[in-house]
């Protein structure tokens, strides 16, 4: 069940984040935290003719939140919009048990599907996910920043 | 470590609760997050449960027998309180819903009262929120100033800090007894001496200390101490507000409602005496009864003996954790409580915890509701704490898991 949690990929993903960092403005900064174990992820996005053209994060908190941001990052980079908020969906459910992952569509993400087992942990894997959720919210009022 | 020393016996002990008792719905775990809620004896769910199945009725109301049989249990249960913490009359203890209750009816009812423009009021910098954002707030409300007395760097207050942060402005100084973060003893009867020298009144947060040390506010001198029933092996939803009478006689009421008023007609209102003046609403009557009987447990072992146990229990542990690589304990060495915040090389407070629980050993991760001192000591920490039913056997489990973090995580 230990492994299962922390596969290689995981801790490859904590160690060694990709997509790492800040973009310079313009962009849509979400701040994601959770109050009771001081998991930080924030993520810039450049949007572009609806998709998500760049994407950055960083933060500070357990190896299962910080690769499941690496792992977005890596992933959204290119999609949609619609595409994001599908995969947002599926990943939730993914972590929660409720579908098996396609490693064909989701590659390392279905390496987080190991916190299913971790109840308490399950909050770990979606704060990344619940926060490009918010950040998608503000997508529109982002397009007219991208006029001027 | 020679337990038979000593007169606490914690597997004697672990025997008085269910919870350590084989049972088909439950793993058996080694609980070391005695910090956060301590288990229940026997003596204290079947207090609780006899409360509910036999002596149920409403407090200083009924006029017939079961009535005046609860409230008797209700005050017999003040009365424990008062004698365990040695205050000089049971007016002197009001019945919260826990800590936080108790310090935030402090803040409204006193503090609004007595703190004004321009005074100030003192917190430690290793306050947990229970007593941090009540005197936030009430600095912000009262357009006052929150003093912050920063930690040394081994995790201690100096008094000498103290005295330099003392005005004649200051109205209050606010301090934990012992940390819940670092495990530090804090010397509160000089606190409350220097403060009271300096004209300012003292608080004093026990959720941490009461059930681990004796406690006795005549000795410590604090005009205001609060705790907790959960943490002293009684229930959750109760808790305690000591106050010296006469502040609480100048004190308006915290809430308003039923049981707090002597006298009500359109045109006045008198309240009723302290501590039924604090006590708006139906009490929680059922837990008073719990955590009489959590007091009596208490008292049966004795809190010295328990006191000296933890300590020999903590010195173990200390000794223990050191030998473990990359492992970076929080909070003074060797002089203080059974409550270690620790973090293990890079590895994260939170993945800590989970390999632990695959290994039943429970202990928590995180800020532990104290974030400026998470800031301080550079974020989350894991952390295992202590209680009477603990023993050697314990600290051995949590070491060994310790080993096997770090083998997962890749280190040699």
């Amino acid at each position: 069940m230990l492994n299962e949690l922390y596969q290689e990929i995981i801790l490859d993903h904590y160690r060694h984040p990709r997509s790492w960092g800040e973009l310079e403005p313009p962009k849509i900064t979400q701040e994601g935290f959770n109050p009771s174990c001081g998991d930080e992820v924030i993520l810039d996005l450049r949007l572009d003719d609806g998709r998500i053209e760049d994407i950055r994060f960083h933060g500070r908190g357990c190896s299962i939140s910080q690769a499941s941001a690496s792992m977005l990052a890596e992933s959204v980079k290119g999609k949609t919009l619609e595409e994001a908020r599908a995969l947002i969906q599926q990943v939730l459910a993914l972590v929660k048990g409720e579908i098996e992952g396609d490693p064909e569509t989701l590659g390392d993400i279905v390496a987080l599907a190991g916190v299913r087992n971790f109840p308490v942990r399950v909050k770990c894997a979606t704060l990344a996910w619940h926060t490009l959720e918010e950040a998608l919210k503000h997508a529109d009022s982002y397009t007219d920043w991208g006029v001027k | 470590m020679a337990t038979t020393r000593l007169a606490i016996d914690a597997h004697e002990i672990r025997r008085q609760f269910p919870f350590f008792q084989p049972h088909p719905e439950m793993r058996s775990v080694i609980y070391l997050d005695n910090a956060a809620t301590t288990q229940k004896p026997y003596a204290v769910i079947e207090a609780v449960s006899h409360f509910w199945a036999y002596q149920n009725a409403n407090v200083h109301r009924g006029g017939h027998g079961a009535g005046a049989k609860a409230s008797a249990l209700y005050e017999a249960a003040r009365e424990c309180v008062a004698k365990f913490l040695n205050a000089r009359e049971p007016a002197e203890i009001v019945f919260t819903r826990g800590t936080t209750e108790a310090i935030n009816l402090v803040a409204s009812s006193w503090g609004e009262t007595f703190v004004r423009a321009g005074d100030e009021i003192i917190v430690t910098e290793m306050e947990h929120h229970a007593n941090l954002l009540p005197w936030m707030r009430l600095a912000e409300k009262q357009g006052a100033t929150l003093r912050v007395w920063r930690i040394t760097d081994d995790g201690r207050l100096d008094l000498d800090a103290l005295r330099a942060l003392l005005t004649e402005r200051t109205r209050l100084v606010a301090v934990v007894h012992i940390s819940n973060v670092l495990g530090t003893v804090n010397p509160v009867a000089e606190i409350c001496r220097i403060a009271h020298e300096a004209g300012a009144r003292c608080l004093v947060d026990a959720a941490q200390s009461i059930a681990h040390m004796p406690v006795d506010v005549q000795a410590i001198d604090c005009d205001f101490l609060a705790f907790s029933g959960h943490k002293a092996y009684g229930p959750t939803g109760i808790g305690v507000l000591y106050a010296k009478r006469a502040l609480l006689e100048e004190m308006p009421p915290y809430q308003v409602g039923g049981g707090m008023v002597r006298i009500v007609s359109w045109e006045r209102r008198q309240w009723a005496e302290p501590p039924a003046k604090f006590e708006a609403g139906t009490p929680p009557i059922g837990e008073a009864v719990g955590l009489h009987a959590a007091l009596d447990f208490i008292d049966s072992l004795g809190r010295e003996a328990i006191a000296a146990y933890e300590h020999e229990l903590t010195e173990y542990a200390l000794r223990r954790l050191q030998e473990v690589p990359g492992l970076r304990l929080h909070g003074p060495v060797p002089d203080r409580a059974g409550i270690f915040a620790f973090t293990l090389e890079d590895i994260h407070p939170h993945d800590i915890a989970t390999v632990l629980d695959t290994r039943d050993v429970a202990i928590r991760s995180g800020l532990h509701c104290a974030h400026p001192l998470g800031e301080r000591l550079g974020g989350a920490t894991a952390r295992a704490s202590l209680a009477v039913y603990n023993d050697t056997s314990h600290i051995d489990a949590l070491v060994e898991a310790l080993h096997t973090t770090r083998k997962v995580f890749g280190y040699a």
